[in-house]
């Protein structure tokens, strides 16, 4: 599978990116925003980092940029968009996922790892999580408490669009368990229809057992097997 | 000629810089603060003898698009 990770001024996580997907048996490149197009792309991951400086909010520059154009086009024509940290605030800014991630509600950066429930299999990101798994993974924001008005939230949960929730080590949805505040403990989604996901988590830095966890490896793995299993459109 | 916008957090959005200094200025003994919003001011210089009204039209459409997120924030633009 190829995997195309976006690089923006101040991305910070496309290096290991590239090296998680590399690590777990695929090939990965990195392709500069000012690209205006992906090249043969199975997957498109939007990295973590600090696009453009976060400058005026977080992902608001990089949404403009030429690649992003390229991202839109691939997500409307059915291709796997994966947006970590900064690349889920990226896609929440360019109106590929609903909502918007805003400042974590004690108004600290928060890096520490954390617990993750998956609230559904039923996603090309989720389906290789085993069940009842509580997955240890790592966050690094300022800016993650996710907001969305009512009328969205319910939509997310109508549609089964939650895909990660904060939880404690024994999968309860606790609000201590909460770093930033986020609604329902929300920590990562995907869209209507079902291609593109985002989540504040950093999956890409917890796939060895030398970086302390390697629950991350299961949502590549999911990828790969949604990808294998073309339950998804291909776009070049 | 000169646009100002302030971008302030809509009602319903978690304001945690807004609370903080709500507390500071209740500790400091100003009474009578009911609530702190803490937004942006931006200020864009225009061109002289700019059209007011299509200026009000492209600015509108930049604070829609990239000033603001509607999502998370309201903004008011005044053009003088």
């Amino acid at each position: 599978m190829n995997f195309a990770v976006l690089q923006f001024p101040a991305s910070n996580c496309d290096q290991d990116a590239v090296h998680a997907v590399r690590l777990l048996g695929h090939s990965a490149r990195l392709v500069w925003h000012k690209d205006p197009a992906l090249g043969d792309t199975d997957c498109v991951i939007v990295p973590g980092g600090f696009s453009y400086g976060d400058y005026l909010r977080c992902g608001a520059i990089a949404r403009f940029s030429p690649v992003m154009q390229a991202v839109k086009q691939f997500a409307d024509n059915g291709g796997l968009v994966l947006g970590i940290c900064n690349g889920f605030q990226v896609l929440t800014e360019a109106g590929l996922l609903p909502g918007a991630l805003i400042r974590n509600r004690d108004l600290q950066f928060h890096c520490e790892n954390i617990f993750l429930k998956t609230a559904t299999n039923d996603s090309a990101f989720t389906s290789k999580i085993p069940a009842e798994k509580i997955l240890c993974v790592p966050i690094a924001h300022g800016e993650g408490c996710y907001f969305a008005d009512e009328e969205t939230l319910a939509k997310l949960k109508a549609n089964n669009q939650i895909l990660w929730q904060y939880c404690d080590a024994t999968g309860n949805l606790t609000d201590t368990a909460n770093p930033n505040g986020a609604l329902q403990n929300i920590a990562g989604i995907c869209n209507e229809k079902r291609n593109v996901a985002g989540l504040m988590p950093h999956p890409e830095r917890a796939c060895e057992p030398l970086l302390g966890s390697d629950h991350g490896k299961w949502i590549f793995e999911s990828i790969f097997a949604a990808l294998k299993n073309k339950t998804v459109a291909v776009v070049a | 000629m000169k646009a100002k916008i302030i971008i302030t957090p809509k009602k319903a959005v978690l304001d945690p810089q807004g609370k903080t200094v709500q507390t500071a200025l209740e500790h400091m003994g100003y009474t009578g603060v009911t609530g702190v919003h803490i937004g942006k001011y931006i200020e864009i210089d225009l061109a002289p003898g700019t059209d007011k009204a299509a200026a009000q039209k492209a600015l509108n459409d930049a604070a829609h698009k990239l000033l603001s997120n509607p999502v998370i924030e309201d903004y008011k633009l005044e053009i003088e």
